[in-house]
């Protein structure tokens, strides 16, 4: 029989009832539509992590303690006076804040750094200027804001030389960071705000070490190579530090971690691609359920259609012939569904973007790997649920079906 | 053509063994048009199923154009079916959504076979209901739904025609016309006909009469005042009908 008769019987066969059609349809266009929109929202926070983490350079490294362990000043110092490197060090401490003006309240990541943490971290000043070496040595009470907490508190208002009121003493607003993206929630500087280190340990939190020293949260290394400058330039900055503070620690197992950022990224896409994975599979369900669906319609079509299928077996059609009948109206009924439902995926997810629905600065991603794979999967699943009511009107006996009522 | 030794065919129904056909040898010649008679449960529709190769015998041989029908594979049986036999059928058995058009040029989709429009019109128009074609079955009447029957037998030139109660849904003056048009075929295409009826009436329009009962034949005769048709009366028949 040729394809195109075997495709045309087909289409005359589905569209012949068509209410049934469009509910059999619509279990798959559903199942395909959540496959893309939700993979596509899945892929989105990946972009997002993975952007804002990379906008920080990646040639970025965060020492931090193990728990038990210990990091200080003099451990940042050491490592910025390494003489076989060329490291730029910028030790950090974080403590939970809530800031307030003028009765506007609002919660934010209150970091106490140095001047060079601007440098390490790639942050750039909108206006005003962010913290110098005098203010960390005088723990001068003094602020710079990210741009959303700025904006959350002053709106259109100049914040600078304003006072705003952190955990209950007034500091000065010296400056107003520029905005970088990527959404406050994925850790962005937007929604932190920056106090003299000594400030912020001494004024705003009380943890010391047991010898009374500031402990450091995290010390930010930005590595930059110093190749000729130096007999034996560092071949991995992530074990040089590690071997400089097992040095200093003097301890038989590491108190301190070294991250860089790729490790971040690696452990990040590992945990994005698990929920990526994971919403695929959710949405993946409910396109088996649709693979149900046209099961039992191709069944209830079959016996509907058993003295059919005794006339064409009479009029010389083979096993084969009503195979391939039946099985082209499954697949037909599930790829159609399944280019209805890519399209009304691609749409919920321009829908996302368009609407703002997660934020302004969350874009969901589709892919055309995604959109052929939700295809696939519908046309697969047509096939697969196809292949047991075809095989059985195939195997109808001419004499019974002719003699269906 | 048609030749049947020792056949029988037998069915399992529960826990009894029915013998539909008990030893039965016949054999039908080309250009033969032939009656089966018998009531009901007396083995001619078995008969029928076995001669269409839509079943094939328990035991003997059936010979079609010398060829042994139960050495044949399933898709030989329905290559068989698709080019030698033509069903006729008393409930007619067209697909309902299928314009008369499309009803005739189903057989010969199943053999990519060529120009199967113009193929299908000129089935339809030798049996005069051409002007019919885009009707579905529903908008026919009875007689016409037949001629579009016998149209789809006639569709792929088929050696033998097999028809089981043609008349059987119909009104005997319409009855008359679909034998006078198997009639026509018979004579000017020397096409085999297979009748099965149980009225003597249409039995008379065929050269011989096979009567069964309980499995067996019971007699085979000529018939002797075999009524014939003229050509002339069906046209007339048929362009009646168009008014």
């Amino acid at each position: 029989m040729k394809i195109k008769s075997v495709f045309m019987m087909a289409i005359f066969s589905v569209t012949a009832n068509k209410l049934r059609t469009f509910l059999t349809l619509l279990g798959i266009v559903i199942g395909v539509a959540a496959v893309i929109s939700l993979m596509s929202i899945g892929r989105g926070t990946q972009q997002a992590i993975t952007a804002q983490i990379e906008s920080l350079g990646t040639d970025l490294l965060f020492v931090s303690p193990k728990s038990g362990g210990n990091l200080t000043l003099a451990d940042a110092d050491l490592i910025a006076s390494d003489p076989r490197s060329n490291f730029r060090v910028a030790p950090q401490i974080n403590a939970p804040g809530s800031i307030t003006f003028r009765g506007e309240e609002t919660s934010a990541i209150v970091n106490g750094v140095t001047g060079a943490y601007a440098s390490v971290r790639n942050l750039e000043i909108d206006s005003g200027n962010f913290l110098s070496p005098s203010h960390v040595k005088n723990r001068n009470e003094v602020v710079v804001l990210g741009s959303e907490v700025a904006k959350d508190i002053f709106d259109e208002r100049k914040p600078i030389n304003e006072y705003v009121s952190i955990n209950g003493r007034r500091f000065n607003v010296i400056g107003v960071l520029k905005e970088k993206g990527g959404g406050a929630r994925f850790g962005s500087e937007d929604g932190q705000i920056f106090v003299p280190l000594t400030t912020a340990y001494y004024r705003l939190t009380s943890e010391r070490t047991t010898q009374g020293e500031i402990s450091i949260s995290t010390i930010n290394v930005q590595y930059v190579s110093n190749g000729e400058l130096v007999d034996k330039p560092v071949e991995d900055p992530k074990e040089h530090i590690s071997d400089i503070l097992r040095f200093s620690h003097r301890t038989t197992e590491d108190d301190f971690s070294v991250t860089n950022l790729q490790d971040v990224i690696d452990t990040l896409n590992e945990a994005t691609a698990a929920l990526v994975v994971l919403l695929g599979s959710i949405a993946g369900i409910s396109l088996f359920v649709g693979g149900i669906g046209i099961m039992n319609i191709m069944l209830v079509s079959v016996t509907e259609r058993t003295r059919e299928i005794g006339i064409r077996k009479a009029l010389g059609a083979k096993k084969r012939d009503i195979l391939g009948q039946f099985i082209t109206e499954a697949v037909l009924i599930s790829v159609s569904g399944g280019i209805i439902g890519a399209s009304l995926g691609a749409l919920i997810s321009y829908s996302i973007n368009r609407l703002r629905l997660f934020g302004p600065d969350f874009e969901t991603v589709i892919t055309a790997d995604i959109a052929i794979l939700a295809l696939t999967v519908a046309g697969v699943i047509g096939l697969f649920f196809g292949i047991y009511p075809a095989a059985r009107a195939a195997k109808l006996n001419p004499i019974d079906a002719l003699r269906y009522e | 053509m048609i030749s049947l030794q020792n056949v029988t065919k037998t069915y399992q129904i529960g826990p009894s063994l029915i013998k539909a056909l008990d030893n039965v040898n016949l054999s039908i010649e080309v250009g033969e048009m032939v009656a089966v008679m018998g009531p009901s449960g007396s083995g001619k529709s078995t008969l029928m199923n076995i001669v269409g190769c839509l079943d094939v015998p328990t035991a003997g041989t059936y010979s079609l154009k010398d060829r042994k029908v139960e050495e044949l594979s399933e898709n030989e049986l329905a290559d068989i079916r698709g080019t030698n036999i033509g069903f006729i059928f008393q409930t007619y058995n067209l697909l309902p959504r299928l314009t008369a058009l499309a009803n005739v040029e189903l057989p010969l989709l199943y053999d990519g076979s060529k120009n199967t429009k113009a193929r299908a019109l000129e089935a339809l128009e030798k049996v005069g209901i051409e002007d019919r074609k885009n009707h579905k079955p529903s908008e026919l009447s009875g007689g016409q739904q037949q001629r579009v029957g016998i149209a789809r037998a006639l569709v792929k030139n088929p050696s033998i025609i097999l028809a089981d109660e043609p008349t059987g849904n119909l009104d005997s003056k319409t009855g008359v016309e679909i034998m006078a048009l198997l009639q026509q075929l018979n004579k000017n295409s020397k096409i085999t006909v297979v009748v099965v009826t149980h009225e003597e009436e249409i039995a008379n329009y065929n050269d011989r009469v096979i009567t069964f009962r309980d499995g067996s034949i019971v007699s085979d005769k000529p018939v002797s005042d075999k009524t014939v048709i003229s050509d002339q009366y069906l046209s007339d028949r048929i362009a009646n009908n168009e008014n």
